[in-house]
Formats: C-alpha cells, sequence, structure tokens
C-alpha cells in the first residue's frame, strides 16, 4: 500500500519560514545547510516517498544534522593530525625494524614486520590525504627523526638494543601498538556522527589492534614473556623495563558505563578481574600520549 | 511565498552578505522547496520488509537499537565459545585452551554488560543454531571462530557512525579493538601471519565495516531467534 503525501504550499512556506528565522539569529543557516547537502541530498530524495508521520522526524534530524553534528573541521583536523604524528612514529619504526634481517629468527617473523609496516605507510598517506582533501596540511615526520631507544635523542635510552637485540624490538613494537590502539580510542568520541571519517579511523583502530595481537604472539612465541597474551591484563605491560609502564596505566580498569563488570555473572560465579580488565581496552587522552612518546622523539 | 534577501541579510556587519543569497538559492533549489512542493510518497511497508528482519524480536532505534544489535553479536559469540570450551575440539593444545577460554570469559564480559546496560530494553536471550559447526574439529571450530571475530570487528566499525551517545561510541571502541585482537590471533592459529591480510585489510591499511543489515545477514544462519531491525539505523 502507498501512501500518497503532498506538503500543501501552507506547510512548504512554514518549513521555508521556520528557516528564515534561523536565519535572523544565524546569518550563516544557509552555509550550514549547504554544508549539510549531503544531508539535504538524502531527506530530499527521502522525501519523494516519506511517511507522512515521518516527515517531522526528517526535519528533525534534518537541522539536527545541521547544528548538532558532524563534529567541526578543525577538530576533525587536528584528530586526525594527532593521528597521522603516531602513525609517522610507527612507520619511521618499522622502516628500520623490518631491514634489520638478520634479527628475525624466521621468513614469518621477518614478513609480520614488513606486513606491519606497510600498514603504517599507508595510514600516513591516508591521513595525509584526508587532511589534504579537508584542507588542512599534514604534519610531517619529526624533522629531527626518532630515538626509538627512548633517549630522547641520546640513543642510549632504556630501550638502546632497540635494533640489535629481537626481544627489545618486539617489547618496543609492542608498545607502539597497544599506544596506538588506546590513543585512537581515547579521541573517536570526539569524532561522533563523523561519518566516513569516523568509520575510516574504526577502521584503522582495529588494524592497529591486530597488529598489537600479533606482536604479542611473536613475544610469547619466542620466549621473551611466558605469560603475555594478544591482549592486555589488567595493566601488565608483560616487558621488563618500567619505561613504558605509562602505556598501560589504566588498563586495570573494571568499570564500564557505571559498571562494574566483576559484579556480573560469568561462565561459574562472577566475570573475573582478570576478563574484566582484558575485555575492553582503555583509551589514552593526549596528554598521557604525548607523555608516552615524548622519550622517542629527538627534540 | 520567499521573502526579499532582505530579511535575511539584515546583519550588523554592514555587508548584506551577497554570499548569504546565493546560498540560499542554492540551498532552496537544493532542498527542491524553490518550486513551492515538496512531493511526499511513501512506502512505508516496503521499506520495513526490505532488510529481512522485520518481525520477531524488537532490537529498538536509535542508540538501543545498535547495542540491542551488539549484545546480539556478543551472545552469538559467547554461545559459541562456551560451547567450544564445553567440547575442545581434538588435538586442542594448553596454550589454545587458556586463549579460547579467555575469549569465551572475554564475550561473556561483553554480553552480560550488554544486557545489564540496556535492562529493559535488553533483547530476550537468543537462540543459537551452531548446526554447521563440528566442535571436534579444530579446522571448523577455528573457521567459524574466524568468521564471528571479523564479523564482529566489522560490525563494530560500522556501527560507529550510527551512534550518537559519545560515550556508547567510546563503549564500543573499548570492545572492538579487544574483538581484532581475539580475530588476529584465531587468523593466526588457522595461518601464522594472517593477522591481517589482505582478504580483511585493504590497500588502504583500512579493516572492514559493515552495516548492521549486512552483518545480521551473514550472521542469519547461527540465530534460530527471529529479530526485528526494523527500527535499526543505518546508513
Amino acid at each position: 500500500m502507498r501512501a500518497i503525501y503532498h506538503l500543501t504550499k501552507t506547510e512548504t512556506m512554514n518549513i521555508i519560514a521556520i528557516i528564515e528565522e534561523l536565519g535572523k539569529t544565524d546569518p550563516e543557516v544557509y552555509e550550514r545547510l549547504d554544508e549539510r547537502r549531503n544531508a539535504f541530498k538524502r531527506f530530499t530524495r527521502v522525501g519523494g516517498k516519506i511517511a507522512a508521520t515521518a516527515l517531522p522526524f526528517a526535519l528533525g534530524g534534518f537541522f539536527k544534522k545541521a547544528y548538532a553534528a558532524p563534529p567541526a573541521t578543525n577538530k576533525v583536523l587536528e584528530v586526525l593530525n594527532y593521528a597521522l604524528s603516531l602513525e609517522h612514529l610507527e612507520y619511521q619504526f618499522y622502516l628500520v625494524a623490518a631491514s634489520k634481517t638478520t634479527l628475525f629468527p624466521s621468513t614469518a617473523a621477518a614478513g609480520a614486520f614488513a606486513t606491519i609496516r606497510d600498514h603504517e605507510k599507508a595510514h600516513v598517506d591516508f591521513l595525509s590525504q584526508a587532511i589534504r582533501s579537508l584542507g588542512g596540511t599534514p604534519v610531517t615526520a619529526n624533522a629531527k627523526g626518532y630515538d626509538f631507544t627512548g633517549g630522547q635523542g641520546s640513543n642510549s635510552g632504556p630501550f638502546a638494543t632497540v635494533f640489535t637485540n629481537y626481544a627489545t624490538m618486539l617489547a618496543v613494537a609492542q608498545t607502539f601498538e597497544d599506544t596506538g590502539v588506546r590513543a585512537y580510542k581515547g579521541r573517536a568520541k570526539e569524532l561522533v556522527e563523523g561519518g566516513d571519517l569516523l568509520t575510516a579511523a574504526l577502521n584503522i583502530h582495529s588494524v592497529e589492534a591486530r597488529h598489537a595481537s600479533h606482536i604479542r604472539q611473536m613475544r610469547r612465541a619466542a620466549g621473551h614473556s611466558a605469560d603475555v597474551k594478544p591482549w592486555i591484563t589488567g595493566n601488565s605491560s608483560n616487558i621488563a623495563s618500567t619505561a613504558v609502564q605509562n602505556s598501560y596505566n589504566g588498563e586495570d580498569n573494571v568499570t564500564q558505563g557505571g559498571v562494574n563488570i566483576t559484579t556480573l555473572p560469568g561462565a561459574s560465579g562472577n566475570i573475573s578481574v582478570t576478563a574484566a580488565t582484558e575485555a575492553f581496552d582503555e583509551g589514552l587522552t593526549p596528554a598521557q600520549v604525548t607523555n608516552i612518546v615524548t622519550p622517542f622523539i629527538i627534540p | 511565498m520567499i521573502k526579499p534577501e532582505s530579511t535575511v541579510d539584515s546583519t550588523e556587519q554592514g555587508e548584506p552578505s551577497q554570499a548569504s543569497s546565493v546560498s540560499r538559492r542554492k540551498f532552496l533549489r537544493y532542498a527542491g522547496l524553490s518550486g513551492g512542493l515538496v512531493a511526499a510518497a511513501a512506502a512505508c511497508s516496503k521499506s520495513k520488509n526490505d532488510n529481512g528482519f522485520n518481525s520477531g524480536a524488537y532490537m529498538g532505534s536509535g542508540d538501543i537499537g545498535i547495542l540491542n544489535y551488539a549484545y546480539a553479536l556478543e551472545q552469538l559469540e559467547a554461545a559459541f565459545y562456551t560451547q567450544v570450551a564445553l567440547t575442545p575440539y581434538s588435538g586442542i593444545t594448553a596454550l589454545e585452551t587458556a586463549l579460547l577460554t579467555d575469549i569465551r570469559d572475554h564475550e561473556i564480559a561483553h554480553r552480560e554488560f550488554f544486557k545489564k546496560a540496556l535492562g529493559n530494553s535488553a533483547l530476550p536471550s537468543l537462540e543459537v543454531n551452531f548446526s554447521s559447526v563440528t566442535f571436534g574439529s579444530r579446522d571448523s571450530v577455528l573457521a567459524t571462530a574466524k568468521t564471528f571475530e571479523d564479523l564482529g570487528v566489522s560490525a563494530y566499525n560500522g556501527a560507529g557512525r550510527l551512534i550518537v551517545n559519545s560515550d556508547y561510541l567510546e563503549l564500543a571502541g573499548k570492545i572492538v579493538s579487544v574483538e581484532a585482537r581475539h580475530a588476529a590471533y584465531i587468523r593466526d592459529l588457522i595461518s601464522n601471519g594472517s593477522f591481517a591480510d589482505s582478504s580483511v585489510v585493504d590497500a588502504s591499511g583500512l579493516d572492514k565495516s559493515r552495516k548492521p543489515i549486512e552483518v545480521l545477514t551473514m550472521a542469519k544462519p547461527f540465530i534460530k531467534t527471529a529479530l526485528n531491525a526494523s527500527d535499526l539505523p543505518s546508513y
């Protein structure tokens, strides 16, 4: 059954009157609406087939898009450049690490690093392109380079053997991947209702988590850490050095959305603290991330 | 019926913005309102039937709908790994037992969290159908696990843009990376090094995202309970 509904001339005029009223207090109303032309395109397309009862809802959604979401372009650019600066760090790390062919115990291990290197490069390119397409300027890799020993330019930081010792190299890789996951997560909120850009950020975020999982498996397989799992347990780094503990602090949270997970029923008894912490990864703030990566950046 | 532009342009900047009137015209043209009428014809019954999930347990609309959608997937995963732990496949190693049990516990945590968070709006417990899975076979179990984990990742990635409340978006983000960790582990159990191969990660280094209806269609063979997703947000 098809219900046909035509807006009367009066109704159309009322809609226009509303927009004109908005224009009195917000001279940019038309730009706002025009910026959201895709939303409006959808509205008019649906407009041909919309149920009469749904019309006020559709209009409400339309105005909401014009005034509430999506996030402002400069906010999006800031988040994207933040992500890009981390991707530069990761890519530059894997660029060197993957070239240390004699360190790897197997071709599979070397292959994994090459795969991850290529993904990080793809992320750098993708984010740079996205930033340009929004009219922004993508940040470049740090001009003075990076110190992957974590020595802030001294090249004798806590991971002095980063490119000469396989265990150290994997430990740094794990830290970067887990930090990357947490960094994206920490800012996803700011892209709420961000459409394609939010989806892209989420699509990168989960790839970083896949990397983290694999690096952790490599560490266990190589016998560097008997306890390390593909996921993060409590706030443990499973890395002997305390230098990267900041990458794991806060991961021991067991309360999500006001619900203490350990009060919920598990397979037998309540869900354990271990499972509660492993089942949810936690976000990091920009200040926390800056604190974590500063030792790896040459000032 | 359209008022003179001056009413819009009476700003104090002294620049009765030409831009404003241009964009106004553009906007009206865009809106299809300049002709005076918006013709609206409804195909109400059609749009609800199209997705194949129009009767059964009601998932809800808006963010509640998305949370129920996640709850349905977590129920499926939790039920699957519960069975895996009860009837381990032949040749399972101690490490595999330990980590697959971990995954079971994570999925139960996700399931119970959504159930608690949704309260009265929560879907009922779903009846699952694992008749296509041979639980004694490592290949069968891991292939199914891979399907579920990759599907879960793509489901959360695709649903993120539909979430309006940023706190829920953050929660979805906290879960999806754990699902991605699972997915990579399961993939590596099947074939070491396939944690992020080109079947899931594209040339731009992006994971997959799927629309709710695509995900529900792929999950449908494993879920006996009929679902009503007619008001579920989509894009």
